[in-house]
C-alpha cells in the first residue's frame, strides 16, 4: 500500500471531520447554552445548500451563494427560534425531540414546494477547482483543502469568540448558570436567538460548501445530522473542544474504515466477498466506536468543558 | 365494393359503440412523489397521465398515491387500492425494494401489475407471475450492456456500487459480459455522500475505466467529486446516474460520459419524436428514461383495452402479452417471463443547442436483449 | 381526572373494535387493515411507553426491537417455506404462537445487550446511544445479504394461528386487537405493581430508591428488557400485516414515529399509545388523500400538539395530570 494513498485518505478523513465539526459545533452550542436537542439542525444544513445553489444559479457567483447560505440559514434559525424553539427551553427532551422532528417534516416538504422535486445544480467556484500535488506525488482537490482551511478558521474563530469576547462570556455564563446572567441584566431571550442563529449559520455554511461536491436535494441533512449527533456525544455534549475532537475522530475512523476494512478481509477472502463484509462492518464502525467510548466514559470525552 | 363499404361502416359503428359503452377502468398508481426520490415518481406520473390524456379515453381513472419511498406505506396503499378502490390494474413503483414488497401480494390477489421501472431478479425468475408485466427492464439489463461496452473498449475496469441487493445485482450483471481484468471492486454504503476514499482508490488502482452504479443523489455526488478530483479515467455507468432528472444537477461534469439505456430522447422514431415534443410542451422539461417507460406502460394498457375487457383477466393478459402498441423505444416485445426483449443503447451526455444537457445515442450494445432469469420462470 | 381518562380509553378501544367489524360487513376490508395497523402500532408504542412513560427512559432506538421482531417472523417463515433449517437443524415455522415467543425472546435479549451499556448513561446521552445502537442494527440489516438486505424479505402467505383463518383481514385484526388489549392490561398491572412503583420512583429520584435498597440500574434494565420484548412482538405482527419485512422497520424515522405516537397521545398514560396511533394513522391517511404535501401538514399538526397540548391529546380532554 502506497504512502501517498494513506496520506490522501487521512486528508479525506480530516475533511469529513471538519465538515462534521461545522454541524456539531452549532448543535453542541445550542445544547450547552439552551439545553435543547435540535433534530432540525440537518434541515438548516439543507437550507444553506439550497440558498447557495439558488443564488449561485441566479447570479452566477458561488461566493454570493455562500453569503446567501449564511444569511438564509441564520434567518431560518432565528425565525424557528422565535416561533417554535423558544417555547421548548423549559420542557423535557421528549417534547423537544417531537417538535424538532415535526420541523424536519415541515422544512423538507416546504423546500420541495419551493424548489421542486429535482436536485439542484451547484458547482465549486473556478478559483478553487483543480488539484494540487501532495508530497508522495499524488493529486488532491484544492476545494477539499479549502474546506479543511475554512473548518480550521471557524474552529479558531469560535475559540476566540467564546474565550475573548463579551458575547462569549455571556455564552459561557449561560452554560453554567442561567438565572445568574439574567440577574446580571443580560437580555437572555436575545442571547438565545443569537446563539441559535449562529449555530444555524454554521450548519448552513457546511451545507453550502458540501452542496458543491454532493447533491443538493431534499433530505440531504438527515444522514449528516445523525453523524453530528454521534460526534457531540463522543465529544461530550456542550463542549466545543469535544465537538472538534469527536468530529475529527469520526471523520478519520469512518474514512479509514471504509478504505482499510475491505482490504483487511481481502487477506483471507475473495475480493468481492471481502468488499461486502468489510463494507458492512465499515458502515457500523463509528457506532461501535461511540458505544465503546460511552461504555467507558458515559458523558463523552470532554464532558463539562466548553 | 358495397360490401366493403358496408363492412367498413359496420366496423366503424362497432368502434363507436365500443367507445360509447366502454366500461370504466381504474388504474392504481403507487409512486414516489415526496422526499429525495420524488423526481423519478413525478416523471412516471406525468408521462402516464400524458398518455392517458392523449388517448382521449375518458373512462380511464388513474388514482395516484405517494409512497414516500417507504415499503410499509406502499404495502398499505396497495391494500387500500385493492380492497377499497377496487382497481383493475396497478403500476407506478420506482424502487426494487418497494416492488418486492408490493408486487407478490398484489399479483396473488389476481390484480395485474405493470412495472414502469423496477425489475428485481426474483420477479423475473423463480417468482415470476402471470399477473406481473415488466414494461421497463430487468434490473441487470443496463449493467450488462455497459459490461459489454467496457469489455469491447477497456481492459482494466474499476467497478463500484452501493452495498444492497440492487447494487450487487448491478455488478453481477456487469461481470456477466465484462471478461477483462478488474482493477477493483468496491461496495459503498447506501446513501453515502462522500466518495473521496473510493476516488483515491480508483486513482491508485491504475484502472483504465470506471463502471459505477449509484442511483439518485449518490451518483450526483460521486460524479461531481470524481471530476473535481482531477482523475481522468473515463466513467461509464447505467442511465440511472445520467438520466434527465439528475443531469441538470451534475452539470458539465457529466459531459462525455457513456451510459446505457433502452431509450434516449434522440431515439429516431416517429412515436418518440411526438412523445418528447408533447412532454416538453406540457411540462417544460426533457423527459427522462423513467418517463419514457411510463409512457410506454400507459400505451400498452391502452392497446390492450382496445382488444379486451379488463374484467376478462385471461383475455386481457393475452392482449397485454401481445404488446401490440407503438413503443417510443422502437421495437418492444415480451419474453416468456413477461419482461422486455428490447435493444439497449450506449448513450453519451452532450449539450443540446439550447445549452441543456441531454443524451445522444452513440452505439447499440444489444439487439433484442432479454434477461438471464427467464429460464428460471415456470409459467 | 383519571376517571375521565379511563372512560375515553374504554370508548376508543370499543370504537377500534366496532369500526373494523362494521367495515368488514360493509365490504370495505381496507378499513380493517387500517385498524389492524393502528392496533399494532399502539402495541409497539405501549412497549415503548413502559420504558419512556414509566421509567423516563427516552429510547430513540426502539425501531431496533420493532424490526428484530419483524425479522423473526420473516426469517422463521422463510425457512419454513424453503424447508431449510436455520441453524443446527432447527427448522423454521409458520406458527404465530411460536414466532411470538421467539420475537419476545429476541427483542428482550437485544434490549438486555443494548440496555446494559446504554443505561450507564442518562439524559441526552441515553437518547443518542440508543439511536446509535439502532443504526448499527439497521446498517447490519441493509448490508447482510442472506435475508434480502435493503430489498427486504417477503412473507408470501401470512403465518398461521390455530383455528383462525389469518388470511382474512378481520380474524387477523382480532388477533392483533386481543394482543393489544393484553399489552394494555399488562401495562396497567405493571404500573400498579411494586416494580412499577420502583420504576416510576427511579424516574424522579435515584438516591431515595437506592436508600431503600433497590438498585435503580437493575429496575431500569428490567423495564427496558420488557419494553423491548413487547415492541418486538408488535414488530412480528407488523411483518405479518404487511406480509413483508425490510430494514425501514429499523430506521431512525421509525423510532421517531413510535415516540411521536406516545407524545401525541400522552406520555405514561395507559391509553396514550392507542390515542396516538389512531390519530397518527388517520391523519396520515386523510392528509395523504387530500394533498401530495401531506408531510408538511402532518409536521404542522404535530408542532401545534407539542406546543399547545401539553400532556398529549388525552391531556387536553382529561386534564393534565401525570406528565412532567
Amino acid at each position: 500500500m502506497q504512502l501517498a494513498l494513506v496520506i490522501e485518505q487521512l486528508l479525506n478523513g480530516l475533511q469529513l471531520g471538519v465538515m462534521l465539526f461545522l454541524m456539531a459545533a452549532g448543535l453542541t452550542l445550542i445544547f450547552g447554552v439552551m439545553g435543547l436537542i435540535n433534530l432540525a439542525h440537518g434541515s438548516l444544513y439543507m437550507v444553506g445548500a439550497f440558498a447557495c445553489a439558488a443564488v449561485a444559479a441566479w447570479t452566477g457567483s458561488f461566493w454570493l451563494g455562500l453569503v446567501a447560505s449564511l444569511a438564509a440559514a441564520a434567518a431560518a434559525g432565528a425565525v424557528v427560534e422565535l416561533l417554535v424553539v423558544r417555547r421548548l427551553y423549559g420542557r423535557d427532551h421528549l417534547d423537544q425531540v417531537l417538535a424538532t422532528f415535526a420541523l424536519i417534516l415541515v422544512f423538507s416538504e416546504g423546500t420541495r414546494w419551493l424548489f421542486g422535486s429535482f436536485p439542484l445544480y451547484l458547482d465549486i467556484p473556478p478559483l478553487l477547482s483543480g488539484a494540487v500535488s501532495l508530497p508522495g506525488g499524488s493529486q488532491y482537490p484544492l476545494y477539499r483543502l479549502a474546506i479543511i482551511g475554512v473548518g480550521i478558521l471557524v474552529a479558531v474563530g469560535l475559540y476566540l469568540l467564546i474565550s475573548r469576547t463579551r458575547l462569549g462570556m455571556r455564552i459561557r455564563a449561560g452554560e453554567s448558570d442561567r438565572e445568574m446572567i439574567a440577574a446580571l441584566g443580560v437580555d437572555v431571550a436575545t442571547l438565545y436567538t443569537l446563539v441559535f442563529a449562529l449555530g444555524a449559520a454554521l450548519a448552513g455554511l457546511a451545507g453550502a460548501m458540501v452542496g458543491a461536491i454532493q447533491s443538493v436535494q431534499v433530505g440531504m441533512g438527515e444522514p449528516v445530522l445523525i453523524l453530528a449527533f454521534v460526534v457531540i456525544v463522543i465529544g461530550g455534549i456542550g463542549s466545543i473542544r469535544g465537538a472538534l475532537v469527536g468530529a475529527l475522530l469520526v471523520g478519520v475512523v469512518d474514512t479509514l474504515g471504509r478504505f482499510l476494512l475491505p482490504q483487511l478481509f481481502g487477506l483471507f477472502m475473495a475480493p468481492s466477498q471481502a468488499g461486502l463484509v468489510g463494507g458492512a462492518l465499515a458502515s457500523m464502525l463509528i457506532y461501535v466506536v461511540m458505544a465503546l467510548i460511552l461504555a467507558f466514559r458515559p458523558r463523552g470525552l470532554f464532558a463539562g468543558e466548553v | 365494393m358495397n360490401k366493403l363499404i358496408a363492412a367498413a361502416v359496420f366496423g366503424l359503428s362497432m368502434g363507436v359503440c365500443g367507445l360509447a359503452f366502454a366500461e370504466p377502468v381504474k388504474i392504481g398508481m403507487i409512486t414516489t412523489t415526496s422526499g429525495g426520490g420524488a423526481g423519478l415518481g413525478v416523471d412516471v406520473r406525468d408521462a402516464f397521465q400524458l398518455a392517458v390524456k392523449q388517448s382521449g379515453n375518458k373512462d380511464i381513472e388513474v388514482i395516484v398515491e405517494d409512497d414516500a419511498q417507504k415499503p410499509e406505506l406502499a404495502v398499505q396503499l396497495a391494500d387500500k387500492m385493492v380492497q377499497s378502490d377496487h382497481v383493475d390494474l396497478m403500476t407506478g413503483i420506482i424502487w426494487s425494494n418497494l416492488a418486492m414488497a408490493v408486487v407478490p401480494a398484489v399479483t396473488a390477489q389476481d390484480i395485474i401489475y405493470l412495472s414502469p421501472n423496477a425489475g428485481p431478479s426474483p420477479l423475473a425468475g423463480a417468482q415470476c407471475n402471470k399477473n406481473y408485466f415488466n414494461v421497463a427492464y430487468q434490473n441487470d439489463n443496463f449493467h450488462e450492456a455497459m459490461g459489454q461496452y467496457d469489455n469491447d473498449n477497456y481492459k482494466k475496469t474499476f467497478i463500484l456500487a452501493p452495498n444492497y441487493p440492487a447494487g450487487k445485482d448491478a455488478l453481477t450483471g456487469f461481470k456477466r459480459y465484462y471478461k477483462g481484468e478488474l482493477a477493483g471492486e468496491v461496495y459503498t454504503q447506501l446513501g453515502q455522500t462522500d466518495y473521496a476514499a473510493e476516488i483515491a482508490q480508483i486513482r491508485a488502482s491504475g484502472a483504465d475505466s470506471v463502471f459505477f452504479f449509484l442511483p439518485g443523489g449518490m451518483g450526483i455526488a460521486f460524479t461531481k467529486q470524481y471530476v473535481q478530483s482531477g482523475v481522468n479515467t473515463p466513467l461509464t455507468g447505467p442511465a440511472f446516474s445520467f438520466s434527465q432528472d439528475v443531469l441538470p444537477a451534475i452539470g458539465d461534469a457529466a459531459l462525455g460520459v457513456k451510459n446505457s439505456a433502452s431509450w434516449s430522447p434522440d431515439l429516431d422514431n416517429a412515436e418518440n419524436k411526438a412523445f418528447v415534443e408533447a412532454f416538453k410542451a406540457e411540462f417544460k422539461r426533457i423527459p427522462s428514461v423513467y418517463a419514457a417507460q411510463s409512457y410506454d406502460t400507459a400505451n400498452l394498457i391502452l392497446s390492450a383495452l382496445a382488444k379486451a375487457s379488463v374484467k376478462d383477466k385471461d383475455a386481457f393478459r393475452a392482449a397485454l402479452k401481445a404488446a401490440d402498441f407503438k413503443s417510443v423505444r422502437g421495437k418492444f416485445k415480451f419474453n416468456t417471463n413477461q419482461h422486455p426483449i428490447q435493444d439497449i443503447y450506449i448513450r453519451e451526455v452532450v449539450k443540446a443547442e439550447d445549452g441543456a444537457l441531454t443524451n445522444k445515442i452513440v452505439s447499440t450494445a444489444f439487439t433484442d436483449h432479454g434477461d438471464a432469469y427467464a429460464e428460471q420462470c415456470k409459467m | 381526572m383519571r376517571g375521565r381518562e379511563t372512560i375515553i380509553g374504554i370508548a376508543l378501544m370499543a370504537l377500534l373494535l366496532v369500526v373494523p367489524a362494521v367495515a368488514s360487513q360493509a365490504g370495505e376490508p381496507f378499513y380493517v387493515t387500517l385498524a389492524t395497523r393502528i392496533a399494532i402500532l399502539a402495541l409497539a408504542a405501549t412497549g415503548l411507553n413502559i420504558a419512556l412513560g414509566l421509567g423516563g427512559l427516552v429510547s430513540f432506538g426502539h425501531a431496533a426491537f420493532f424490526g428484530v421482531g419483524g425479522y423473526v417472523a420473516g426469517i422463521l417463515a422463510a425457512h419454513a417455506m424453503s424447508m431449510e433449517p436455520i441453524l443446527l437443524g432447527i427448522p423454521g415455522t409458520k406458527q404465530m404462537l411460536v414466532i411470538w415467543l421467539v420475537a419476545l425472546a429476541a427483542g428482550g435479549l437485544l434490549a438486555l445487550a443494548i440496555g446494559a451499556i446504554s443505561l450507564r448513561t442518562t439524559g441526552v446521552y441515553f437518547i443518542m446511544i440508543t439511536l446509535a445502537f439502532a443504526q448499527m442494527v439497521y446498517y447490519f440489516a441493509v448490508s447482510w445479504p442472506a435475508y434480502g438486505g435493503e430489498d427486504g424479505l417477503p412473507i408470501l402467505l401470512r403465518n398461521q394461528f390455530p383455528g383462525v383463518n389469518t388470511l382474512k383481514p378481520l380474524p387477523f385484526f382480532l388477533i392483533c386487537y386481543v394482543l393489544l388489549a393484553a399489552g394494555l392490561a399488562f401495562f396497567a398491572l405493571l404500573r400498579g405493581s411494586r416494580f412499577g412503583a420502583a420504576l416510576q420512583a427511579s424516574r424522579q429520584n435515584d438516591t431515595r430508591l437506592a436508600a431503600v435498597g433497590i438498585a435503580p440500574y437493575r429496575v431500569r434494565l428490567a423495564a427496558f428488557v420488557i419494553s423491548g420484548a413487547i415492541t418486538a412482538l408488535a414488530g412480528a405482527l407488523f411483518a405479518d400485516l404487511n406480509r413483508f419485512v425490510s430494514p425501514s422497520m429499523l430506521s431512525w424515522q421509525m423510532s421517531g414515529e413510535l415516540i411521536v405516537l406516545i407524545i401525541l397521545g400522552g406520555v405514561g398514560r395507559l391509553s396514550g399509545p392507542v390515542v396516538g396511533a389512531i390519530v397518527y394513522v388517520v391523519l396520515e391517511y386523510v392528509l395523504g388523500g387530500i394533498t401530495e404535501r401531506w408531510q408538511l401538514f402532518l409536521g404542522l399538526v404535530l408542532l401545534v400538539v407539542v406546543l399547545f397540548a401539553r400532556g398529549g391529546l388525552i391531556g387536553l380532554v382529561a386534564g393534565r395530570a401525570r406528565h412532567g
